[in-house]
């Protein structure tokens, strides 16, 4: 489904990527796991456009989509979830979700506020509240609703669980078991192995700009030195 | 009593055209945060296509009103227009240059208007239907005034229904806060600038359209009102459409009130009043700080080294060439150098500001001609000889850069921008309206330098040796202590007070020392042409200025200099080859937005790096 290969991008004169590799089969969930500034929103990024890359390929669905504009590539059926979450705070529940909303995509069933507020109960409390006043959580489970609305093939889930509770970690890993289960394929970006190991299939791990490791769920669990070497604190 | 109402009635319907104008600027400015100088332009070409199209179609109810709805769409397209073929272009060039750009547009629209309409002011038709007037309290008030009344109100709400009921509307205004994230997100945001742009057009197009009954349609509408729109939208709150109409109330009336109580003063009080909001609301009465502009990408700013041999030698053979040669020149030509002389200075002491103190002005011709008129006033009423007046000069401009700057400093972008403009303005307006003591439009004149400085030639050299001392006194400063500072708190404010640099005394004192060398180059200037005018302080000065340094590029020292020199040649050809000046002016700022984001001296300073390696 996605596929990425030799991706570079740069801050200015600042180096951050480097030959970054990774794919994501259909319906599958990999988490890129690495430390704080590793280089993980920075992939995200790239793969979305916001920060154009300067070499590799970035291809999606059969299309080469690297170097095109972040609409163009949203509209291809990626979508992104900022790790700042990006709320329109001006804007209510029922807005920010309006703004995200795209044709339905073939082969998957359409997502529609009703469908969002059952697998996120606590936003459809508050259809009318304005973004600026929801809690950080609601504020997560907002964005994903959000970025669900485009009916994307393939999310970007960058850090979704940062600055969660624990009771909300677990609701949040239910829910994207359940999109899991709906046959969207998941790019996840993580430092909270707990939470990765609860939804992926397989894992990457960036370190300085530049893939790591990469394995299943159980590979990685089995390899002690590799957790030791790149994750640890 | 019953004249109190009907004024304020007037104030009302002020406030409505006002509010149609302003709201069209605040939100563009919201979604592509350009402020768009060109926008009283769009509402000065409403009013003639109006003119045109109401004269030409028949008369009647449909020929008026088909009329004005007709210029209304065409502006708007012409709006559509100057987006998808300029400002798209430059979204991401700071904000200075996209004012800049959109201030070439000004200048474009006000040479090819005089082309298509003529010079003269042209009388429109009344409104069928609206022609009488009717009584309230005994009094006679004109229906067509009472229809605008209606006007403000009717747009506002359809305005918010369009915002806030449809799902474009959502889609702006969550691109106001976010556009990186909106595009992310799949929407297509070239269609969403370009429509609000239409949109903003639209309503000032139908702003001056509407004005086809009330006043006659004249070249100076679009600066006129473009001042006041920026009132209105700043004191609103930039982006904020219900602040706009607030705002757009309070002017009006301020207006409609100010005329009864003291008409001397009714234009400075309107700034008086943006300056006062500025001062106890930063953002305007509903506005929202700027979010950390998202979607611009900033780039670090180069630090500013010594000049590159090479531009050593040639800057020593122009000042020496500028020494040697003026004995063998005829006094046209040396009051052009000298002319060229104090623009060097004025240029030097704005970047000053912009360069390494990284702030914004747009009124910083309130400074030179706060010299020249401290000058020009010394001579007139106090008969002081032309030393005296030449150190009065920055004296009196750096006083009120001092008032002035205590209050412009605390702001920063386009709000900082903004009360410098309305600062300056408010210097305009009283040099303007204190006919008394400045003489008004009419200006001082016999403003001549003493017998010993009389030659052209003799009055030169002091003009050179002043305006280049100064100039590189402010090099100096540049490299001082004090320069370091000020650059330390451009780069971040936070980092420089933790090392224990007072961010705003810098940032108060850098201004005011601009003000005084300004105020020096404004004396000269008043000596050198013998007379001084309200036009030194006007908007187009200061964008003169701004152009110089932008045109040189920010980021260099030699910048300004070399700004100055191509900027005060190149409109000097102009005017005395063509009658075209503005048109070309115009183009060639457009041009050198677009081509050359970095100015002249950026552009060259990178050629010749990337000639010569980095160095
Ligand atoms: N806008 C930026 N400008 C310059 N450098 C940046 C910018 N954003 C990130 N960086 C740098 O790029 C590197 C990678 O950052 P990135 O945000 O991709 O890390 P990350 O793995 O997502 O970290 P975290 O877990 O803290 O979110 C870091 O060294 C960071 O300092
Ligand atoms: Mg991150």
């Amino acid at each position: 489904m996605l596929q990425v290969a030799g991706l570079s991008a740069y801050y200015g004169r600042a180096h951050i990527l480097d030959d970054v590799a990774l794919d994501v089969g259909g319906g599958e969930v990999v988490v890129l796991l690495g430390r704080n500034g590793a280089g993980k929103s920075t992939t995200m990024k790239a793969i979305m456009g916001l920060v154009p890359p300067s070499a590799g390929n970035v291809r999606f669905a059969g299309a080469e989509i690297g170097g095109r504009e972040p609409f163009e590539i949203a509209r291809l059926g990626l979508g992104y979830v900022p790790e700042e979450r990006r709320i329109f705070t001006g804007l209510s529940v029922m807005e920010n979700l309006e703004v995200g909303r795209r044709p339905a995509t073939a082969g998957l069933r359409p997502w529609t506020p009703e469908r969002l507020f059952a697998l996120f109960p606590s936003l459809g409390a508050m259809r009318d509240r304005p973004g600026g006043r929801m809690s950080g959580g609601e504020q997560q489970m907002l964005t994903i609703a959000r970025t669900l609305m485009g009916n994307p093939r393939l999310i970007l889930l960058d850090e979704p669980s940062e600055g969660l509770a624990p009771v909300v970690i677990e609701r949040m890993a239910e829910a994207i078991r359940a999109l899991k289960a709906e046959g969207l394929s998941i790019l996840l970006s993580e430092q909270n192995l707990h939470f990765a190991q609860l939804v992926s299939d397989r894992a990457t791990i960036i370190e300085k700009g530049r893939i790591r490791w990469s394995g299943s769920i159980a590979e990685l669990l089995a390899a002690d030195e590799v957790r030791e070497q790149y994750l640890s604190v | 009593m019953e004249n109190l109402v009907l004024q304020a009635l007037s104030g009302l319907a002020s406030a409505s055209s006002l509010f149609l104008v302003a709201s069209g600027l605040t939100v563009i400015f919201g979604v592509s945060r350009v402020v768009n100088f060109a926008h009283g332009s769009f509402y000065m070409l409403g009013a003639y296509l109006a003119y045109t199209l109401v004269t030409q179609l028949p008369r009647g109810h449909l020929g008026f009103w088909g009329g004005v709805v007709g210029a209304a769409l065409l502006v708007g397209l012409i709006g559509l227009a100057v987006e998808v073929l300029l400002l798209r272009r430059i979204y991401r060039a700071p904000e200075l240059f996209q004012l800049l750009a959109t201030f070439g547009v000004v200048l474009i629209v006000q040479e090819l208007t005089q082309m298509v309409w003529g010079a003269q002011d042209l009388l429109g038709p009344r409104a069928p239907g609206l022609r009488g007037s009717t009584e309230i309290l005994g009094l006679r008030f004109p229906l067509y005034e009472l229809f605008l009344i209606g006007v403000g109100p009717v747009v506002l709400g359809l305005l918010l229904l369009l915002f806030h009921r449809t799902r474009w509307g959502t889609l702006v205004r969550a691109a106001t806060q976010d556009r990186e994230m909106v595009g992310a997100l799949g929407v297509n945001q070239r269609m969403l600038f370009t429509s609000i742009f239409f949109l903003g057009s639209l309503l000032a197009g139908l702003g001056g359209a509407l004005q086809l009954p009330r006043e006659s349609v004249n070249l100076h509408m679009d600066l006129s009102i473009i001042t006041e729109a920026f009132v209105v939208v700043v004191v609103g709150g930039l982006g904020s459409l219900t602040g706009a109409a607030l705002a757009a109330l309070l002017i009006g009336e301020m207006h409609a009130f100010g005329i009864l109580i003291a008409p001397k003063i009714t234009l400075v009080l309107v700034f008086l009043v943006m300056a006062l909001v500025l001062v106890v609301r930063p953002h305007g009465l509903l506005g929202k700080p700027e979010a950390a502009a998202r979607g611009g990408q900033g780039s670090a700013e180069p630090m500013i080294g010594p000049a590159p041999g090479p531009l050593r030698w040639l800057a020593l053979t122009a000042l020496g060439l500028a020494v040697v040669v003026p004995p063998f020149l005829g006094d046209y030509a040396l009051s052009v150098l000298t002319e060229l002389a104090t623009a060097v200075l004025f240029a030097a002491s704005l970047h000053l500001i912009m360069g390494p103190g990284g702030m914004a002005s747009f009124g910083h011709a309130a400074y030179f001609g706060l010299g020249a008129y401290g000058a020009a006033l010394a001579a007139q009423w106090l008969g002081a000889p032309m030393l005296v007046g030449l150190a009065l000069a920055p004296l009196a401009a750096g006083v009120f850069g001092l008032v002035f700057g205590y209050f412009c400093v605390r702001l920063s972008g386009v709000y900082a921008a903004m009360l410098t403009l309305a600062f300056a303005q408010i210097a305009w307006s009283v040099a303007f309206q204190w006919v008394e003591v400045t003489g008004g439009d009419n200006g001082i004149l016999g403003v001549w330098p003493d017998a010993w400085a009389a030659p052209k030639l003799v009055f030169y050299y002091l003009a050179l040796a002043l305006c280049l001392g100064a100039t590189l006194l402010l090099r100096r400063v540049v490299h001082a202590p004090f320069g370091y500072a000020l650059r330390a708190q451009r780069d971040s404010a936070l980092r420089a007070e933790a090392i224990g640099i007072n961010a705003f005394r810098i940032r108060w004192l850098g201004f005011a020392l601009a003000a005084a060398a300004a105020g020096i180059a404004g004396g000269l200037f008043a000596y050198g042409k013998g007379s001084v005018f309200p036009t030194f302080m006007g908007i187009p000065r200061s964008v003169d200025a701004l152009l110089m340094v932008l045109l040189g590029g920010v980021q260099t020292l030699s910048g300004p200099i070399i700004g100055a020199l191509a900027f005060t040649g190149l409109q000097e050809q102009l005017v005395r080859l063509t009658d075209l000046w503005r048109l070309i002016l115009g183009a060639v700022i457009v041009a050198l937005v677009l081509f050359f984001p970095q100015g002249l001296a950026g552009a060259a300073r990178a050629r010749w790096e990337a000639r010569h390696g980095d160095a």
